[in-house]
């Protein structure tokens, strides 16, 4: 038999902040896979909201591309505040 | 790069305590090590259920009968949280849950034991919970990423379930003197069992080395065993009840306490499916697999339908 594809689950804890990742979940459909997420990750008042996606469907960069995604900001240090000197005595800068 | 470089890189990331993540390299042994413990540690979790299932009907009050519904709950919920885990490694749910009713998967022996009386349900909550926590909290800080997080917040939940447990007995034991004798029968049963659940002395034990080296594991079998008893024994004074071993004693200079030989005949009995429950315990959770068969196909059968038909979802914005 066909097994129940898996979701993958994002709560968001309170109105003002971001979902974030729960966790997976097997469910024959989306509203299914809400309903489980209640029940699996929301017990104790986790959540608010519930995002499900298919697992199948989210494209994730590939971990042997990590240097060339991201060293390219390893040495721009002047996109920082603390790059850029202050007077001193200058203060609300 | 060669195989000999990923290796010293993925050893270099563990040792400076970098996370591994789903998709990085890893020893294909790193990967069946965890398969096989998080599969275990799931197995456990859902087997766990039956012997406290067995008195969600029958417990004394109604305050009872919620937590420990509840606890319950959370035990369905863990396993599925660890299922999860394993399956970022590419095992598949079917496949795991087959393997644990053919009896190629283990799971605690602690389980295969019965719950004679509502004291067991202290005993479970007190000494088994007890010893899955002084288990589970090295492992919030395991290398493997989905496996950390998942016992983040399987330890967060059960901090409730020993309390539980400590309470029913505490109850039991300041009540008549049938209540308390009764508290004690149940210490009396689950004390050498909860100590084999720490698994084999380290002298036996196959896999330490390796998952200490990898941050699988970052305690022995018998560090922890000697932490649950040097943590338990005070609690039974309290309780006012006697853990039964005759040599339990505290020693002054090693500053921990003295226990006896465990009966480890006993434990690789049960391991092997010769425990008093063992059989029971697989029966039921094959034959609630197989009677929701036709329930997980009506599910997809449905979806797959509707899967045409709808077409106003609601947009995740």
């Amino acid at each position: 038999m066909k097994s129940w594809p898996l979701y993958e689950v994002f709560i968001r804890s309170k109105a003002g902040l971001h979902h974030k990742h729960a966790g997976s979940l097997h469910a024959a459909d989306a509203e299914m896979a809400i309903e489980n997420a209640r029940d699996v990750y929301c017990r104790r008042n986790e959540g608010v909201s519930i995002w499900v996606v298919l697992s199948s469907d989210i494209t994730a960069s590939n971990p042997d591309n990590s240097e060339e995604l991201f060293d390219p900001a390893e040495d721009k240090i002047y996109r920082h505040p603390t790059f850029y000197h202050v007077p001193e005595g200058v203060k609300h800068l | 790069m060669s195989v000999i470089d990923l290796e010293k890189r993925f050893q270099e990331k563990i040792d400076s305590d970098i996370r591994i993540e789903p998709r990085d390299w890893m020893p294909e042994k790193y990967r069946t090590t965890l398969i096989r413990q998080i599969g275990q540690h799931a197995h456990s979790e859902i087997v766990g259920m039956l012997p406290e299932g067995n008195w969600i009907t029958r417990a004394p009050s109604l305050k009872r009968k919620v937590a420990l519904l509840a606890k319950v709950q959370d035990e369905a919920g863990h396993g599925l949280y660890l299922y999860s885990a394993a399956e970022t490694l590419g095992a598949e749910r079917d496949e795991m849950v087959e393997e644990l009713h053919s009896g190629k998967a283990k799971y605690s022996s602690i389980f295969n034991y019965p719950t004679l009386t509502w004291a067991d349900m202290g005993a479970i909550g007190w000494l088994v919970d007890g010893a899955a926590i002084q288990n589970q909290i090295p492992l919030c800080h395991c290398s493997y990423g989905p496996y950390a997080r998942a016992m983040i917040r399987i330890c967060k939940e059960e901090s409730f379930h020993q309390r539980q447990g400590f309470e029913i007995m505490t109850v039991l034991c300041a009540g008549t003197p049938a209540q308390k004798a009764m508290a004690q029968d149940a210490l009396n049963r689950f004390w050498w069992p909860s100590l084999m659940m720490f698994g084999p002395p380290d002298s036996e034990s196959t896999h330490t080395e390796q998952s200490q080296k990898w941050g699988i594991k970052r305690f022995t079998n018998d560090e922890l065993r000697q932490r649950f008893v040097d943590m338990i024994a005070p609690q039974a004074d309290h309780l006012g009840i006697t853990i039964p071993d005759p040599d339990l004693k505290w020693n002054e200079e090693r500053q921990h306490y003295d226990f006896g030989e465990i009966d480890w005949e006993e434990f690789w009995h049960v391991v092997k499916g010769h425990g008093p429950c063992n059989k029971q315990r697989i029966e039921a959770r094959t034959k609630a697999w197989e009677e929701g068969a036709w329930v997980r196909e009506a599910a997809l059968a449905y979806a797959e339908k509707h899967s045409n038909t709808q077409t106003s979802k609601s947009k995740a914005v």
